[in-house]
């Protein structure tokens, strides 16, 4: 390697997504099988699709605490041996893209060759994130929130929101079109829980307050399953069975003092991609033009509108005009968004569908296949610290 | 709001209480004596909330506690209609607001507006604290709590 490849870090066309996978996914509770049991399940999913045998599988990667342990895994599955083993620190779905970034790493540095990176939930089995019981007591930061109702994610957001809208004159017409297009796109996509049962207008209009500004629709579902996809590195990418989806960057993090306690931020009206999304166009040597397809992490529609913004696709002032039904859908919008249905429609896997949709649109193999999709985009969850995002490309962007 | 046991919310959202290292104890402390709390650096004078062991400013360890008046204006708010607790359901809508203090800093605090939950709400109103008492509870404990003057 030349002083300047040495010298060059970047994650920029170091890696490869090979295979991708997931469990069926169900409601909340629904799930047949044990967390544990749908993490297995992913993994050999993917393992399946990419042509790989398990065993060589060398590394884990995950976020948000995710209960299905590395070491256990590795017995699990029989893998030869164990070579890396990385958790994403805080921020829930906002370590989606992050997890892939640090199981990138992990293959760059040459600590493993070959990682799944995967999230497994049955809220069932261990509770929901919508509902705060069983709580007697509080202290820290949640002291300063749970006694006032500020209780689960939809009353920890909306302020944010709310704050953002005053600041920029955005409409709630321009939440619902986030809503419409993640709804329509999985009435094409047969994973997706919300197949066969479609929004309009009328529907989102008429549907119930969780939290001003949220209605019913502008929030995710809650749902068990699992998703997982395979890592290694560029120089075996063509190896298996499909088209190889490269890393072309990647970034975490937050700006200053973003998780200061009690919505003590400075910069508060932001979905924490002020200094990420930078940090991604950087390392991916792209431009928010140069991107095809968005999947973007809906915990709560508003904090679409304010990621999109962040990353450049329009400024704040025109989020009511940028954000239409028309403008959102595959194949031909300005910007397809939540091509497979997303957190909203296809599954709450925490995000982790989210990027195994970016690989299929960059396979071409997506139910609401974007007509461009060689550069596609993952944002994870918004409003949260740590933060992250993604960009995928296909062979001819790297 | 004085009295004891007049409330905003229902009873049995999680109490709270200060960390076991003692951290907030002192603004839980003073809640409960109806005066509000708050860090500012007796160094370089920067006001700090929810506290910290240092001063993000200037690296001073243990910021000093300094009463302020309970007095700011709303900086964002929302009107919550989902019971995410057992103790909310059947309850109805109800306000939380997020206040910033103008003369502390900007330093910016979490309540309820008291009065009719289907009020309008403006960014940017004057708003006062009220004390919330809750002597009877175990452990008890007070909440800072604001309205329109």
């Amino acid at each position: 390697m030349t002083a300047r490849g040495r010298d060059e870090r970047t994650l920029r066309g170091r890696v490869a997504v090979i295979g991708i996978g997931e469990t069926e996914y169900y409601r909340h509770g629904a799930s047949p099988d044990p967390e544990f049991k749908l993490a297995l399940k992913a993994i050999l999913a993917a393992c399946e699709d990419a042509g790989l045998d398990p065993r060589e599988i060398d590394g884990f990667s995950s976020y948000s605490d995710d209960r299905s342990e590395a070491s256990r895994l590795a017995a699990a599955l029989g893998t030869h041996r164990l070579r890396s083993a990385t958790m994403q620190w805080g921020g829930g779905g906002g370590g989606c893209c992050a997890a892939v970034a640090n199981a990138a790493a992990s293959i760059v540095a040459g600590l493993a060759d070959c990682v799944v990176v995967f999230r497994s939930l049955a809220q069932g089995q261990y509770g929901r994130f919508g509902q705060a019981g069983g709580i007697h007591t509080v202290s820290g930061e949640r002291s300063y929130l749970m006694p006032y109702g500020v209780l689960a994610p939809p009353q920890r957001f909306a302020m944010r929101v709310q704050r953002y809208m005053h600041e920029h004159g955005v409409r709630q017409e321009a939440l619902r079109a986030i809503a419409l297009a993640s709804y329509h796109h999985a009435q094409a996509n047969p994973r997706a829980v919300m197949h066969g049962r479609p929004l309009d207008v009328e529907k989102y209009d008429a549907s119930r307050w969780i939290v001003e500004p949220f209605h019913l629709y502008d929030c995710c579902m809650e749902n068990d399953g699992a998703a997982a996809l395979l890592l290694v590195s560029a120089e075996r990418a063509n190896e298996f069975r499909h088209k190889p989806a490269y890393l072309l960057g990647a970034a975490f993090g937050s700006g200053h003092r973003a998780a200061a306690t009690a919505h003590n931020a400075p910069l508060y009206a932001t979905a924490s991609f002020d200094t990420v999304a930078p940090d991604l166009y950087r390392m991916a040597g792209v431009g928010p033009s140069d991107v095809c397809v968005v999947q973007a992490y809906e915990n709560f529609t508003g904090g679409v509108v304010m990621a999109l913004a962040e990353h450049g696709f329009f400024k704040p002032e025109e989020a009511n005009d940028f954000l239409t039904f028309e403008n959102l859908i595959a194949p031909s919008g300005r910007l397809p968004l939540n091509t497979s249905g997303g957190n909203l429609a296809e599954c709450y896997m925490h995000g982790f569908e989210l990027v195994l949709e970016a690989v299929r649109q960059v396979r071409g193999t997506s139910t609401s296949q974007a007509r461009r999709s060689d550069v596609a985009m993952v944002i994870g969850g918004p409003m949260v610290s740590p933060a992250s995002n993604l960009i995928l490309g296909s062979e001819a962007t790297i | 709001m004085s009295k004891p046991g007049a409330r905003y919310l229902p009873a049995g959202l999680p109490i709270p209480v200060a960390e076991p290292d003692g951290l907030s104890a002192p603004y839980w402390e003073g809640v409960r004596q109806g005066k509000l709390l708050v860090q500012r650096c007796d160094r370089c004078n920067t006001w700090q909330f929810g506290p910290e062991w240092l001063c993000h400013h200037c690296h001073a360890f243990d910021p000093a506690w300094t009463e302020v008046a309970p007095r700011g204006r709303i900086f964002s708010w929302e009107r919550a209609w989902h019971p995410s607790h057992a103790a909310l359901k059947g309850h109805g809508p109800y306000i939380a607001v997020l206040v910033e203090l103008p003369h502390a800093g900007c330093i910016r605090m979490v309540g309820n507006l008291l009065g009719d939950p289907e009020q309008a709400v403006a960014i940017g109103a004057d708003v006062e604290g009220v004390f919330e008492h809750h002597p009877e509870s175990n452990p008890p404990y007070s909440l800072l709590q604001w309205r329109r003057p």
